[in-house]
């Protein structure tokens, strides 16, 4: 008899089916991967599990735990179940704790809830708890509050109430997507830990393959509700016997071919950046004190070439996002200067005039956030045309419309669609045509692919590698996912708290890194190859 | 908590002296001569300056303005022009129904409101939401003092439970100015419970869909520990901004009610300064309700931080 059983399962909300005649199996002790991109039906497995599913889902099937069907258990056995003998934990750290109760009471409710203990002796518990989970009582006392933890340390806090009556079953549900690879190797290798003391069932659900194939003993892949493949880690990597599978795996891999010198013309700087300073009033510490300054960009400097793609990485709150807004002249700079094409960009007080501002262009991570859902396509790509001297006349706008749109391969004709008509990959290509259609020098890629899923992120990937080929057009690509930066960079910027701790050509850097930080980053980062090399050394070990 | 207290004092006294200044320059300064004003257009000249010199007008407007603070700190309001007697004390009768009719209606669409909203949202779609709207809907539809007439027909003329009107003063006892004042109070208590209701719903609503209460049930709460744990005091911070408003209306814009019912209020003594054109009792009425505002944002502003951690520290 297996831990969890889960027998066709389907599943439907409001009569859209949703789930397929699931199958899933876990043994205690073992750690089983569901693997799938956004709307796969990961998640509402997972909730279903729970019983805690959204309103007007309706499903059949078989879910056993420890040979109990659970689709004969009433509200309230599922409630003594909950947190007992499942407990779960979620995508988003920073929303998943209540903000008005301290640390330690939302801890040792978990406990409350279910036995009979005291309130001392659930605190006793709870501390207990939070020390597993790597949250010491010096820094950590119990009456803290959420908002004086770090997404990584709130995460910690919801394990320790998924874990706190050690529960014979784990769900993670993205667990770590929201966190930096930093912060993601330490929260797995918490999981991993929780695992093998307690003799717990794991069921990790990412979208992220490399992820499962380093913890996982067994893995699901999903697709439209599906489970396409299943298996043990190695071999079902090794066979691949689902074209699905293999394209997710291909797709995570999936390296641009480039034209090598792509049109770089490296003796010419699009953008020279020359110890720039960004500085934030913190506020008063006092009514007369001056107020203090953070310095989230410390004396950056930095060189863009013609044609050149260059990766800026670190992770959160290391500044990159405050040093692209400076970059793109949004926010005044304290100290420094930036120049485009050897002309005065931004400076200490000073802006740039519209003529040079349509030089550089932006693109943002999330596609489904950055439109105005009210205009049509045309309007919003061509949004940026206010910066030219002279409007262009109405053929000459749509021939550029139509050129934009199909350099990132969409047809002319959707010009007049409105935005939501497009799904998340259509809408990133929106957003690049928009960048496009001024013929910028520079394209600045925050974060731009990383809301994507890995089919849809190889694509764009493509896209804006034949980009910049055909039209020599130079990209700073901002992004916390290494992997991503080495399949489309030249050269690589390493950032930490505002400075800029090391730079080089991209494969050097990745392959011997100087920096102890840099180390550490790609340490942290999780690859495919070696995680599923160090899973068959270890098989053939024992 | 202590800083942000002192900060909170700080903006609370400032905010009081921005008022009386304005308060004072628009009522004595700006409009020309207050006692020409007072005295209407066929006034003889003799009288004017008789009144300007009575009034103290005629000392500089620093002087004037001192003499106004330092009189009101004292409780000294000046000399009511149409009453002949002391502002400080007609205030003083009016403000002693005024609060308590406010504080009376505002616990009652209180205690009605939370109840009913937290059981819409809790159930929500259900016949008992349904109808909980559609009454809350009319409750906001139907003018206060025409629901106050039915009142008065149904309790004080057919059941005689009630009298129609007027107040006996709390010298005549507790009970008998508290009875007085019930169904005035419930006439105000109704819209304003109305919409407290449909606040306190779509907030809880709002809090109910957060990943915290989602987070509550996987640890194994019920749906209804997950809303009296986790969701209510997250939703509580639209709802408080809603009972401030609600006060500050109530203390001075009770007015009708106060008509139907023949209240002695503020409401009807500022009306009723103002068409006799006694400025000094429409003035300090106006700062007296000024001052209760100020008061009661200060004090809603202490409950957010009571209520929520994270603008302890902010605002500190």
């Amino acid at each position: 008899m297996s831990l969890l059983e889960v027998e066709n399962l389907s599943l439907s909300i409001r009569d859209m089916p949703i789930l397929h005649d699931v199958d899933l199996k876990i043994e205690a002790g073992e750690v089983l991967g569901v693997v799938g991109e956004s709307g796969s039906g990961k998640s509402i497995t997972a909730l279903a599990v729970m019983q805690l599913l959204p309103v007007g889902s309706a499903w059949k099937g078989s879910i056993r735990l420890d040979g109990n069907a659970l689709e004969t258990y009433s509200e309230k056995q599922m409630c003594a179940l909950r947190g007992n003998d499942i407990g779960m934990v979620f995508q988003e750290p920073m929303t998943a704790l209540n903000p008005v109760q301290t640390i330690g009471d939302q801890v040792a409710e978990t406990i409350l809830v279910h036995s009979g203990s005291s309130r001392r002796e659930a605190r006793r518990i709870a501390r207990e708890a939070l020390n597993r989970v790597g949250l010491p009582p010096e820094q950590f006392p119990l009456d803290r509050y959420p908002h004086d933890l770090s997404g990584g340390q709130r995460q910690r806090v919801v394990i320790a109430m998924a874990i706190a009556l050690r529960p014979k079953l784990l769900i993670a549900d993205e667990p770590t997507t929201a966190l930096d690879v930093t912060t993601q190797a330490q929260i797995l290798k918490l999981l991993k830990s929780l695992v093998e003391e307690d003799d717990m069932g794991l069921i990790l659900i990412t979208h992220d393959l490399a992820v499962v194939a380093d913890m996982a003993d067994h893995i699901a892949i999903m697709k439209d509700g599906v489970i396409v493949e299943a298996g043990e880690t190695v071999s079902l990597f090794r066979q691949m016997s689902h074209p699905y599978t293999r394209a997710l795996f291909e797709a995570s891999n999936h390296v641009p071919t480039r034209n090598p010198d792509h049109g770089a013309d490296g003796s010419k700087p699009v953008i020279e950046i020359d110890s720039v300073v960004r500085d934030y009033a913190l506020p008063r510490r006092s009514l007369f004190s001056a107020p203090d300054h953070f310095r989230a960009v410390d004396r950056v400097s930095l060189a863009i070439m013609h044609g050149e793609n260059v990766g800026l990485v670190g992770e959160s709150g290391c500044g990159k996002s405050t040093l692209t807004r400076a970059i793109l002249a949004l926010d005044a700079v304290q100290g420094g200067e930036i120049r485009l094409d050897g002309k005065l960009f931004s400076t200490t007080g000073e802006g740039p005039d519209r003529q040079m501002r349509r030089r550089v262009q932006v693109v943002f991570q999330d596609p489904y956030s950055s439109f105005n859902p009210r205009h049509r396509v045309d309007r919003l790509i061509t949004e940026p045309f206010f910066l030219l001297e002279k409007q262009p006349d109405a053929e000459e706008r749509d021939a550029r419309i139509a050129t934009a749109l199909s350099n990132v391969g969409l047809q002319p004709s959707d010009a007049h669609k409105y935005i939501h008509e497009f799904s998340g990959g259509q809408r990133q290509r929106i957003a690049i045509a928009r960048a496009l259609i001024i013929e910028p020098s520079l394209i600045i890629l925050d974060e731009a692919v990383s809301a994507l899923d890995v089919s849809i992120r190889a694509q764009i990937l493509d896209l804006l590698a034949d980009l910049s080929d055909r039209l020599a057009v130079s990209y700073l690509f901002i992004s916390h996912d290494l992997s991503v930066v080495r399949a489309i960079t030249d050269r690589v910027l390493v950032m930490k708290a505002g400075k800029i701790v090391e730079e080089g050509r991209t494969e050097e850097v990745f392959r011997n890194p100087q920096h102890s930080y840099t180390r550490e980053l790609l340490a942290a980062t999780p690859i495919l190859d070696e995680a599923l090399r160090a899973r068959e050394a270890r098989a053939t070990a024992e | 908590m202590l800083p942000f207290l002192i900060k909170r004092l700080i903006s609370l006294t400032l905010s009081l002296l921005a008022a009386s200044l304005v308060i004072f320059f628009v009522i004595e300064v700006v409009p020309g001569d207050p006692a020409s004003f007072m005295l209407g257009l066929n006034a003889s000249p003799d009288t004017v300056a008789a009144l300007r010199e009575s009034l103290g007008l005629n000392a500089s407007v620093p002087l004037r303005y001192w003499q106004w603070i330092t009189g009101l700190v004292q409780g000294e309001f000046g000399i009511s022009y149409t009453y002949k007697v002391p502002v400080g004390e007609l205030i003083a009768d009016r403000f002693w129904v005024s609060m308590p009719l406010s504080i009376y209606a505002l616990t009652l669409s209180t205690l009605i409101a939370f109840p009913v909203g937290v059981i819409a949202a809790a159930r929500r779609n259900s016949p008992a939401d349904v109808s909980i709207m559609g009454v809350t809907q009319l409750g906001i539809a139907v003018p206060n003092f025409w629901f106050a007439m039915l009142l008065v027909l149904f309790f004080a003329v057919s059941l005689r439970w009630f009298s129609a009107g007027g107040f006996p003063g709390w010298e005549a006892g507790f009970w008998a100015g508290m009875k007085a004042l019930t169904l005035p109070a419930i006439a105000l208590a109704l819209p304003q419970a109305s919409i407290l209701a449909r606040v306190m719903r779509s907030s809880l609503l709002d809090t109910l869909g957060e990943d915290f209460v989602r987070t509550a049930r996987a640890k194994g709460l019920t749906h209804r520990q997950a809303l009296w744990k986790h969701a209510l005091r997250n939703a509580l911070i639209p709802v408080l901004t809603i009972i401030g408003l609600q006060f500050s209306f109530l203390l001075a814009g009770a007015i009708i009610i106060e008509n139907v019912f023949f209240l002695p209020g503020l409401g009807r003594l500022v009306f009723q300064g103002i068409t006799q054109r006694d400025l000094i009792v429409v003035k300090s009425v106006i700062f007296l309700l000024v001052f209760a505002v100020i008061l009661v944002t200060f004090l809603v502003d202490i409950t957010y931080a009571v209520v929520d951690p994270r603008l302890r520290r902010r605002s500190a």
